[in-house]
């Protein structure tokens, strides 16, 4: 035999392409030959096949091996085709049965000792084979807990290259090597996280934070530092429902591109909350870097919560960049060969003091700050991030009466109400492709057929007639209401609801 | 085997060579080839062996190990040494009246243990 061929995958983003891996052995002079443009860690591959092939006893030293990934065209990222290329050049050698392992898909980074190790990315990879057709996919031990995620395809997990090449010699016509159970395992679900019952008062911010996760709207708590604003915005999604396990995998699957321990398998069932620092870069909180585009903050918050903590600290061009994702729930990362698309489906909170130095609260008499460094500080969010916002809340400090009082209700009883608003809400737009209130188009709510007679809206109209309102946050004004209508189960907004919502907005730093 | 002409003094490496060199001149002319040049010196370097085979003419280099602890002889043979080669082949032919249809490079690699047969390989046409 002098040809070997075998499967992997290569990952763009999320997407992936199986990929055909080639070896031909000739005559000739030593050397081992890559095309199919790998990227340097790929480029570096051949090197540790040659001594992870020798520590199972068969030298490379003297052999001329060409070895292509086809579709050559199509960029190949990191170390996970060092498994699939000895297979292929075992298989090209005859250790390896080549008509077993052609159809097989391989995954794994060598040791210079033989031992798989672990990759990123297998979670992306093997939904890419599974949807392709293939049936078996061999991984490192390490990633079995995310590859078996995946229906319909039959995963082998291996730990060292002597393990594998016996598993193909032991006859019968498929590859029965399986899961071992030494292997790591998704942890149980854990105790749940922070509880709303710790809130200490602030009644108000906590309706907020319960009509942010009923309608899924964006929120934005202004208050001075140690009000709770963080405590808050921790506590949303242990009130939001449950992802389904479609979008669990889905943030698994961003997850794993960033490397994925097996412990975090089970328990992603609680919406992500992903809170990056405000130094961070744009390509940090969209997606880039060098090499490989890797996701960023608003992808791994996909399903889940994105959270701007002292949010007018980011840099400007990182808050700019949120408007294209938070429209269209993916974000596209372009490159002079490539594009890469991310889902990012998030709901963003942020938080700001109400000044630089955070006491410019009430009367400010403790603030320091001066006026230009007050107006430039909450100039950063204003116009179109702003916009998105639906929900604009203050959140003052907290009071000694307050702490006295009973505690808030606890996260699972306001979880109820938030569920059985969404029921609501998706029965409502079941014939549409809105799922929430805060996905549905303003000019709709105005003038579609769930438009409010005048008596309800009396108090908007004037609003907007004296100038309090402008039209974008008339039209905020009413998702808000068919919200507050939804979780107060009346079927739609009355007079009351629309107040409420007209209170929760236009508190913000910023009138819209 | 063939005898080498040892003299007292000489170095075991070169001994070691003109061995494989003398081997390999031996099993070219078994495969009834006609040795044309041997260890033919110019300022780029040295061609061991110059062989004909029909109608095209051969230059080899040999190269001899005692063991494969260090790499195995043909390893020993890398793109540089292949480019070295090519050069002495143009140096060669320019000071020769040699006809040839065509001209090949060939490497002979000999491994000769502290015990047992010496083992032989031969790879055709690595010049390029």
């Amino acid at each position: 035999m002098t040809f070997g061929r075998t499967r992997s995958v290569a990952l763009e983003g999320l997407v992936g392409t199986v990929v055909d891996v080639e070896a031909h052995r000739s005559g000739g002079l030593p050397a081992f030959m890559l095309g199919g443009l790998p990227d340097a860690a790929c480029a570096q591959s051949p090197n540790r096949v040659k001594a992870a092939t020798a520590s199972i006893g068969r030298s490379l030293a003297q052999e001329r091996f060409t070895v292509n990934l086809s579709p050559a065209s199509i960029p190949k990222n990191g170390s996970g085709f060092d498994l699939p290329i000895a297979v292929a050049v075992l298989a090209a050698l005859g250790l390896v049965p080549a008509p077993r392992v052609r159809e097989v898909v391989h995954l794994g980074e060598l040791g210079l000792d033989g031992t798989i190790r672990a990759v990123r990315g297998v979670l992306p990879a093997v939904l890419a084979a599974a949807r392709a057709g293939c049936r078996d996919v061999v991984v490192p031990v390490a990633n079995a807990a995310e590859a078996r995620l995946v229906p319909e395809i039959a995963v082998h997990a291996v730990d060292h290259l002597h393990d594998l090449v016996t598993a193909y010699g032991d006859g019968g016509d498929r590859l029965a090597l399986g899961v071992p159970d030494t292997a790591p395992r998704p942890a149980t679900p854990q105790a749940p996280g922070p509880d709303l019952a710790d809130v200490a008062g602030q009644p108000e911010a906590r309706t907020a934070l319960e009509l942010a996760a009923a309608g899924g709207h964006h929120l934005f708590l202004l208050g001075p530092p140690g009000s709770g604003k963080t405590m808050l915005a921790e506590r949303l999604v242990s009130i939001l429902p449950r992802l389904t396990r479609e979008q669990s995998i889905d943030v698994l699957a961003v997850k794993s591109l960033l490397g994925l321990e097996a412990a975090e398998v089970g328990v992603e069932f609680v919406p992500p909350f992903i809170a990056p620092h405000h130094s961070a870069t744009q390509a940090a909180i969209i997606g880039g870097g060098s090499g490989a585009v890797r996701p960023g903050s608003i992808s791994q918050a996909h399903h889940g919560v994105l959270f701007l903590d002292e949010a007018p600290e980011f840099r400007t061009g990182a808050l700019q960049a949120l408007r294209q994702p938070l429209e269209s729930g993916q974000v596209v990362v372009s490159r002079a060969r490539t594009a890469v698309r991310f889902p990012a489906r998030f709901q963003l909170v942020m938080a700001a003091n109400p000044c630089p130095c955070g006491l410019g609260f009430g009367k400010g008499i403790g603030c320091t700050c001066t006026p230009m460094a007050k107006r430039a500080y909450v100039a950063k969010l204003s116009g179109p991030l702003l916009d998105r916002v639906d929900l604009q809340v203050q959140v003052p400090p907290v009071t000694l009466s307050s702490l006295g009082s009973a505690p808030g209700e606890s996260s699972a009883v306001v979880a109820e109400r938030v569920a059985r608003a969404r029921a609501v809400q998706a029965d409502r737009w079941r014939d549409t492709s809105w799922r929430l209130n805060s996905q549905v188009p303003g000019a709709f709510l105005r003038r579609g057929p769930r438009r409010l007679p005048r008596s309800i809206t009396t108090d908007l109209d004037r609003a907007l007639d004296r100038g309090h309102l402008t039209l974008r946050g008339y039209d905020r004004v009413l998702r808000l209401g068919w919200t507050v209508a939804d979780l107060a189960g009346r079927p739609s907004p009355t007079r009351d609801d629309l107040g409420t919502a007209l209170t929760l907005r236009n508190q913000g730093p910023v009138a819209a | 085997m063939p005898e080498t002409t040892a003299q007292p003094g000489d170095d075991p490496r070169r001994i070691l060579g003109r061995y494989g060199e003398e081997l390999a001149a031996r099993y070219l002319t078994e495969q009834g080839w006609r040795v044309v040049d041997r260890n033919w010196r110019c300022a780029h370097g040295e061609i061991d062996l110059v062989a004909r085979d029909g109608d095209c003419l051969v230059f080899c280099e040999v190269k001899t190990r005692t063991t494969e602890r260090f790499g195995g002889a043909i390893e020993a043979v890398d793109h540089r040494k292949a480019a070295r080669l090519r050069r002495l082949v143009a140096a060669w032919l320019q000071c020769h009246d040699e006809r040839a249809g065509r001209v090949r490079i060939d490497v002979i690699g000999i491994l000769r243990p502290q015990a047992g047969r010496a083992q032989l390989r031969h790879l055709v046409g690595v010049g390029s």
